[in-house]
């Protein structure tokens, strides 16, 4: 076991008696990629400003390596901060942008000068040190950013939706490249993202956010494949959320049908949250049908179709490389593993319902822009 | 072609008000009284060589008052968050909305051997203040008149330096001092560059100034420039001429400075 570096411990945020944080607890192993994941004004961003000391919590603590820091300044805490928008130093060259840290420190000139190159090698930009920061792209740029802070040798690198300025092309490529560098150095990240994807491609951690609490803590595929509520279920990946009855341990009920699940645990008869993710749905022909609906909508992905199906007024998203025309009566299939049983939340009936689900691309595309605001 | 169309006003402003009588200047400056070509004026300006050297003196002098005064006071506004600060801003834009000659005329009163400064240091039983009709004066006034033109384009300089930029480097581990020093300073350049343009040429023009704290002791390029045309020495050739040789003075000074400033952006050049 890693040993715990950063503690959270009972951080509340008030800002102009709006809360932004409800009560956060939290543990940071050393060496984690733990990655606060949420939609817009969820808490994440000033989660991680009061651990870089730019924020100060309205109450609760933070602990780093067992000692108290809440007192303790931005310039004096072991951490740094890669930002949004790189802020980097733009009347300074390259060199002197990765140096900045070191010449404070007063390191050698020697060391500076050796640190600094290898740093710009860490992010595949050696020999840039001469360049000045606006003959860089985006994507440079960040690098640039990502090496002032490393080449400090932090305990801790605090990254702000770093990527959030880049294309999707050049994003999947830093997404890599920055699990790379994360295991290279071997310090602790702290990642900020409002893009799940984003976070389950690297996290060894993902804590969702949402409202100013934690929804849920656990490794990417424990998110994914066991989502604690309605909401998480909603924000990683796509889920179809329908209400049911758990019968008894194994048997989960809908549409006033049984069907055999996995999950377990519950009281007789109580109200459920059910999930199906999208891919785990079988189209088959409606004699064999578990269920049997009429298909409203398909759009052609690439790998897959999205197929939006008509359960009874509940439109379910099914992704399947078979193509079933609007109009059509289909059944379906799901495995027992295909289900996934939450108990009742305060998000139950908010996500889940694919009726408007065109709506929601254009919401999720808006937040991505808004995104940068936070 | 359309944006060809849209800009005919302006080409004709630039013809009428610029380019004619910037024309008109060169033709004096090398014509005598009877309209033929010489280079009497420039040669005879070498008499001219103190009040050339006050002038540019006395300019630099202000312009460097109005940087130890203006940035400290451009900085804390640029930080200031709350209302105080459109309070401070409107302090100091006020008499710029007041008539130039009518503050600076407020200061001769204010001044004056028996003006109001004097009456209250003898009311308190202190030695007068004898500053009126000297080179002092003069600077006062200019700093005066010219100090919003040094503070505000520092100001709105300051205030767009991004507070990320601020965060990253104390986030490297500058402090105060060091943030300051390393990094609002040299950003902060390209707002003092243009207020010394805005505050150094009206100062080295100025005529109003010099004439009425400087009790004509003083005598500066404007009131000479000013004499050539309307005074009893009437001679708009030698006037022409004078205003030549301090435009391409300024110029080269200017020119000097944006070289100075090369990779902060240029400074405004009035």
């Amino acid at each position: 076991m890693s040993k715990e570096l950063i503690r959270l411990s009972d951080l509340k945020m008030v800002f102009d008696d709006e809360v932004v944080l409800n009560s956060i607890n939290l543990y940071i192993n050393d060496r984690e990629f733990l990655t606060l994941l949420g939609p817009s004004g969820c808490g994440k961003t000033t989660t991680l400003r009061i651990i870089g000391g730019f924020q100060k919590p309205t109450s609760g603590d933070v602990f780093f390596d067992g000692v108290r820091i809440n007192d303790v300044p931005p310039h004096k805490r072991k951490v740094n901060t890669v930002f949004q928008k790189y802020a980097l130093f733009t009347h300074m060259n390259i060199f002197e942008n990765v140096a900045f840290g070191l010449r404070i420190a007063k390191v050698p000139e020697k060391e500076i000068q050796r640190r600094v190159e290898e740093a710009l090698e860490l992010v595949n930009l050696p020999g840039y040190g001469k360049r000045s920061v606006d003959s860089l792209s985006g994507g440079q740029q960040q690098r640039i950013a990502i090496a002032r802070a490393i080449v400090n040798r932090p305990q801790v690198l605090l990254l702000d939706e770093p990527l959030g300025a880049l294309d999707l092309k050049l994003r999947k490529d830093m997404q890599i490249e920055l699990k790379k560098i994360q295991q290279q150095v071997g310090i602790t990240f702290i990642y900020v993202t409002h893009d799940q994807e984003e976070a389950l491609t690297m996290s060894d951690t993902i804590v969702v956010m949402d409202k100013g609490n934690i929804q849920q803590i656990g490794s990417p595929t424990d998110i994914y494949n066991e989502p604690k509520n309605a909401f998480v279920a909603d924000f990683i990946g796509e889920s179809n959320i329908i209400d049911g009855i758990m019968h008894a341990d194994g048997v989960v009920g809908m549409y006033g049908k049984k069907f055999p699940c996995l999950d377990k645990g519950f009281a007789k008869d109580e109200p459920v949250d059910v999930v199906i993710r999208p891919e785990d749905i079988d189209i088959v022909p409606v004699e064999q049908g578990q269920l049997t609906g009429t298909v409203t909508e398909v759009t052609f992905k690439g790998v897959h179709y999205d197929t939006i199906v008509d359960f009874r007024g509940f439109k379910w998203l099914i992704q399947t490389t078979d193509y079933s025309p609007v109009g059509t009566k289909i059944g379906v299939k799901i495995d027992p593993d295909g289900f996934h049983v939450m108990k009742k939340s305060a998000y139950s009936g908010t996500f889940g319902d694919y009726s408007s689900y065109s709506d929601e691309y254009d919401e999720l595309n808006e937040e991505a822009e808004d995104g940068d605001e936070e | 072609m359309k944006s060809k169309g849209v800009a005919v006003p302006y080409v004709i402003w630039m013809a009428l008000f610029v380019v004619i009588p910037l024309i008109l200047v060169v033709v004096y400056a090398f014509t005598t009284r009877t309209g033929g070509f010489t280079l009497e004026n420039f040669a005879s300006m070498g008499q001219y060589v103190g009040v050339f050297g006050r002038s540019f003196l006395l300019a630099l002098v202000a312009t460097l008052v109005c940087i130890l005064l203006g940035y400290p006071l451009a900085y804390l506004l640029a930080r200031e968050q709350s209302r105080l600060r459109g309070m401070a801003t409107l302090l100091i834009m006020l008499p710029m909305w007041m008539n130039f000659l009518l503050r600076t005329y407020s200061w001769v009163f204010l001044l004056e051997r028996n003006g109001f400064f004097n009456t209250l240091l003898s009311t308190l039983g202190l030695p007068k203040l004898d500053i009126i009709d000297t080179s002092a004066a003069v600077v006062l006034g200019m700093v005066y008149n010219f100090l919003p033109f040094m503070v505000l384009p520092i100001f709105s300089v300051i205030e767009k330096i991004d507070p990320r930029v601020i965060e990253a480097a104390q986030d490297l581990g500058a402090n105060d001092r060091q943030v300051f020093r390393r990094i609002v300073f040299p950003l902060s350049l390209p707002g003092v560059l243009s207020g010394v343009t805005m505050v150094f040429i009206p100062s080295v023009s100025t005529f109003v100034i010099s004439k009425l704290l400087g009790g004509g002791m003083t005598l500066l390029l404007g009131d000479l420039i000013e004499m050539q045309f309307l005074g009893a020495a009437y001679n708009p050739h030698l006037g022409s001429a004078i205003s030549l040789v301090m435009m391409v003075i300024v110029l080269a000074c200017m020119g000097i400075m944006n070289r100075f400033g090369e990779g902060e952006g240029e400074a405004v050049v009035l």
